[in-house]
């Protein structure tokens, strides 16, 4: 009898311990993200207009906001569709190419942790605001053309894109393709930290598997698909879903250009409230959807 | 002498293995070429516009424009650095930058590990519905959230605490530290979700035996927390307080609404994208209201202006390398 009521008092220490280690983390959910949540949602509803002084003044509109979003703002749904294609276009990719790394950095040669810490580089050099000044920086990109224009004539791959794309073999795969070549910079460092994942995923199969699978004579392209790929499958959902997150939260893209500028521009808090919520709910949608299909053939193997 | 009786050695086992053994070497060199050549471009690939930057950051306006310069400068100097640390307000912007990063990332990283031991190793109710939490801090962008917090923050309030005691009115926060502070010490801002995640990783593979023997020495749960675990913890907090101050540093969210106001706080976040803006305004001032900056000088300006609130970043880089990249390694362990 004594015994159960001491095991409940350390089970209900331990509760109230726990609840106090997570309390900062509990109080700035609340504050900092349920609040601002529920408000922007409601601002969504709202004409929100600054009145004089630091005051704002609220008047609910109902859907209207959501109404201009689609209807009205000529820019937003192009810009949301460029996104979302985009997304489809780059997340296949960044995955692919950080696997493909990982699988040569895993392997022995000189210089290693050289080219590890290169490919890491951009997670540290090209976040925030510095990506966006890159990318706009006119300079660069100018002589990017310059250089791109004396070569115009002997340029391999230009032809090969011509022939490729000119040909009775056009097709949208090639296209794919080839705009992925003309990316790869985007894509290499999009993929650091993915990489950086996938590498440690493989470094915990154990080489007792693949040479048991050797000496029962699997070839190296057998125990890459039997092996490899089901013991890193819960990477991939991992990197999936941080992939989508990152490629969706980078703000220099056209369509957060455009939620910031509504904000900072035009002063319109409602619209804007009303842009954001448009796009979260997709992409949680999108999240929803993807990892959902993932797990179910996500391999754990304990 | 033994070089050559290793090679006699060798075509002498090719010749017994029917030509097999000469051609998986061949094939392995060519392999080996060509991850060289793959791995070695695409090293070139990332490093190539901060080379293209350095060189930059050294040629005279002169050099800009000629043709025959590509990446050596030919009128070496260091004319464009100092009107770039002028224009972005160096003295300013750097040591504010350098002042939020640490305190906040401290601030930041001390919540976040506390959040991550509750997790590691309580038992409560609800605690998935919380991790889950976690997990939605990570996915929520921070742009969906600014705007409500740029209203919040003109007029903050605690629980209806701070209105009892101000005549029914909240503090200002804009334009402050504390606006940061606040959100950091409530595990918000950048990708706390994350350091949340890194922090609970480490302590749910560190032995569950060291806070045992703790308590049965009489230790409560705090005093085990602070002296058994926060010093085995200290690499990881490390590593999150280096991607903390790093993602702090170029931060162009937060900065633009919680300073959007008034310029006695100055990011590097606020002060790089309306460099160029700043420096027209200025010449204009000098030269007449007609005159226009050529466009690939005020370039060469900004890219050199970016190159310098990089520079930090890159001998943090250089010199943590290994706890950036490990810390995320272990993370990945457990999925």
């Amino acid at each position: 009898m004594a015994k159960t009521v001491k095991h409940k008092n350390l089970a209900k220490g331990n509760a109230i311990a726990g609840y106090l280690f997570i309390a900062p983390f509990i109080i700035g959910f609340v504050l900092f993200l349920v609040v601002p949540l529920f408000e922007s949602f409601y601002m969504s509803l709202c004409k929100v207009t600054s009145t004089n002084g630091a005051g704002f003044a609220y008047k609910f509109i109902g859907m209207k906001n959501y109404h201009d979003v689609f209807f009205k703002d000529a820019e937003y749904v192009p810009n949301l569709l460029t996104e979302l294609k985009n997304m489809a276009l780059f997340v296949p990719a960044i995955l692919v190419f950080s696997f493909f790394m990982a699988i040569l950095l895993n392997q022995d040669f000189k210089g290693r942790t050289f080219v590890r810490a290169v490919y890491f580089l951009p997670v540290v050099l090209s976040s925030g605001i510095m990506l966006g000044l890159e990318t706009n920086n006119s300079l660069l990109s100018g002589m990017a053309d310059i250089i791109k224009k004396d070569n115009s004539a002997t340029s391999i791959t230009k032809t090969l894109e011509n022939i490729l794309l000119t040909g009775e073999k056009a097709n949208t795969f090639f296209e794919y393709i080839i705009k992925l070549v003309d990316q790869v910079y985007d894509v290499a460092i999009a993929s650091g930290i993915q990489i950086i994942i996938f590498l440690s995923g493989l470094q915990t199969i154990s080489p007792s598997m693949y040479e048991a699978a050797k000496i029962e004579g699997c070839t190296a392209w057998e125990s890459f698909w039997k092996i490899t790929f089901p013991m890193i499958s819960s990477m991939i959902l991992v990197n999936v879903v941080y992939t989508i997150v990152d490629f969706c939260t980078k703000s220099n893209s056209d369509l957060m250009t455009l939620i910031t500028n509504t904000l900072f521009v035009k002063f319109d808090y409602g619209l804007t409230a009303a842009m954001s919520w448009v796009y979260f709910v997709i992409i949680m949608g999108i999240l929803g959807i993807i990892s959902f299909i993932i797990t179910r053939w996500v391999y754990y193997y304990d | 002498m033994t070089n050559k009786e290793k090679r006699h050695q060798f075509f002498e086992r090719n010749r017994k293995s029917g030509g097999y053994l000469l051609r998986k070497k061949i094939g392995e060199i060519i392999f080996r070429i060509c991850r060289a050549v793959l791995v070695l471009g695409l090293c070139f690939l990332i490093l190539q516009p901060l080379l293209q930057k350095i060189s930059l950051a050294f040629m005279t306006e002169k050099d800009l424009y000629d043709s025959t310069v590509i990446n050596i400068p030919r009128h070496f100097s260091i004319s464009a650095i100092k009107t770039a640390w002028m224009y972005m307000y160096g003295n300013k912007s750097m040591w504010t930058s350098l002042y939020i990063g640490v305190l906040v990332g401290i601030a930041q990283v001390a919540s976040c590990t506390l959040a991550g031991y509750g997790f590691a190793r309580y038992k409560f109710p609800f605690k998935n519905v919380w991790f889950a939490c976690v997990i939605l801090l990570i996915v929520v962008p921070p742009q969906t959230l600014v705007t409500p917090m740029f209203l919040d923050f003109s007029e903050f309030d605690f629980l209806g605490i701070i209105k009892a005691m101000n005549h029914g009115k909240g503090i200002n926060l804009l334009g402050s530290f504390w606006a940061y502070l606040a959100v950091c010490l409530g595990c918000g801002g950048y990708k706390s979700g994350l350091y949340i995640y890194l922090m609970r990783q480490h302590f749910r593979n560190e032995p569950k035996e060291l806070e045992e023997a703790a308590y049965v020495d009489g230790c409560n749960r705090f005093r085990t927390f602070r002296s058994i675990l926060l010093p085995g913890a200290r690499p990881m907090m490390v590593s999150c307080f280096l991607f903390s101050f790093v993602w702090w540093w170029t931060d162009g969210v937060y900065s633009r609404v919680f300073f959007a106001r008034g310029h006695e706080w100055y990011t590097i976040a606020n002060s790089l994208p309306t460099l160029v803006d700043h420096m027209s305004h200025e010449l204009q001032a000098v030269y007449g209201n007609g005159y226009l900056v050529p466009v690939g000088y005020s370039q060469q300006i900004l890219s050199t202006a970016t190159l310098i609130s990089l520079v930090p970043l890159i001998i943090i880089y250089v010199v943590a390398q290994k706890s950036f990249v490990e810390s995320l390694s272990q993370s990945g362990i457990k999925g």
